[in-house]
C-alpha cells in the first residue's frame, strides 16, 4: 500500500525540505514506521508512548484519524495522508 | 513593543537554529488589526482564534480567516480540525501561507503561555496575542515562537488597506 504524505513546514527539515513524500503501509501505524525508517526522528514527532501526539493532527483523505481508529486506521493504495500542526493554546 | 524572551521547548521540537534570527517586525494594515480585536471582543469571555493568510514568501498578511474555537473555552483554544484541513488546502490552492496566527487571552496579559509555546507549530508565522481583560483598553502584541523560544517583535500598523479581506 503506497500513500502520499503531506508534511507541514515545521517538519520539513526532517524530509530534506520535501513538502510531500511517499510511504508504505496498510495502517497509519505502519506508514509512520516506514516514515521513521526513511526520515529518522519523524516518527517521534507524530507518536508518543504509542499514541498520536497531541501537537499534531493527522488526516487520511478528509478524515481526522482521531475519529477513524487513530494509529489503526486502515489505508488504501493512493490514500492522501496529511500532517498538520495542531493550532491550539490558552491562558496557562 | 520589543524585547522579552522566555524559553520552554515544546516536546516535539528540536533546535533548528531558526531561533537565532533577529527579532523582526509585524507590518499589518489597520483594518486587519481592528478585525482581530473585534473578533476577540465579540467572543469574550471565550478565547477567539484565527489566522491571516498572505501570499507565500511575502510575510504580508492580506486575508483574515476567523476560526472556530472548538473548545469554546475562556482558558483554551483549538482550531476545529476539519475546518483547519479545509483552510490549509485552500491556502495551498491559492499559493498562500499562514502569516499570522492570532488568539485572545481574556483575563491575562497578551503574552504566550506555556501551552501556547508548546503548541506553536508554525515557525514562519507571527503569533499575535490580544488581551481583552480590560474592557476599554486593547493589548495587541506579536511574537515569534521558534524551537520553544519566544521573541517579542515590534508591531508596525500600516494605513488601512481597502484590498485586504476581513
Amino acid at each position: 500500500m503506497s500513500v502520499s504524505v503531506s508534511v507541514p513546514t515545521i517538519l520539513r527539515p526532517m524530509t530534506k525540505g520535501e513538502k510531500s513524500v511517499s510511504a508504505d503501509g496498510a495502517t497509519l501505524s505502519e506508514v509512520i514506521a516506514d516514515l521513521e525508517n526513511n526520515y529518522a526522528g519523524l516518527g517521534g514527532r507524530l507518536v508518543k508512548d504509542g499514541a498520536l501526539h497531541r501537537f499534531v493532527n493527522i488526516y487520511v483523505n478528509d478524515e481526522d484519524v482521531r475519529f477513524t481508529g487513530g494509529l489503526d486506521t486502515q489505508l488504501k493504495d493512493g490514500d492522501q495522508v496529511t500532517i498538520l500542526p495542531a493550532v491550539a493554546g490558552g491562558r496557562f | 513593543m520589543t524585547g522579552a524572551t522566555r524559553s520552554g521547548r515544546p516536546p516535539w521540537s528540536e533546535p533548528s537554529g531558526a531561533a537565532d534570527k533577529l527579532a523582526g517586525v509585524l507590518r499589518i494594515p489597520r483594518d486587519l488589526v481592528e478585525a482581530i480585536v473585534g473578533h476577540a471582543r465579540a467572543d469574550h469571555p471565550d478565547e477567539a482564534c484565527g489566522i491571516i493568510a498572505g501570499p507565500a514568501g511575502s510575510d504580508r498578511p492580506t486575508r483574515l480567516v476567523p476560526m472556530t474555537n472548538a473548545e469554546r473555552s475562556p482558558t483554551f483554544y483549538r482550531f476545529d480540525s476539519a475546518e483547519q484541513l479545509a483552510l490549509y488546502r485552500e491556502m495551498d490552492a491559492r499559493d498562500e501561507e499562514v502569516v499570522v496566527v492570532y488568539h485572545s487571552h481574556t483575563a491575562t496579559e497578551a503574552y504566550p503561555s506555556r501551552t501556547d509555546i508548546a503548541y506553536a507549530g508554525e515557525p514562519n508565522a507571527h503569533y499575535v496575542l490580544v488581551s481583552t481583560r480590560e474592557p476599554h483598553r486593547d493589548e495587541f502584541r506579536s511574537y515569534r515562537i521558534v524551537d520553544g523560544v519566544v521573541t517579542e517583535e515590534e508591531v508596525e500598523v500600516l494605513p488601512a488597506d481597502g484590498n485586504v479581506v476581513v
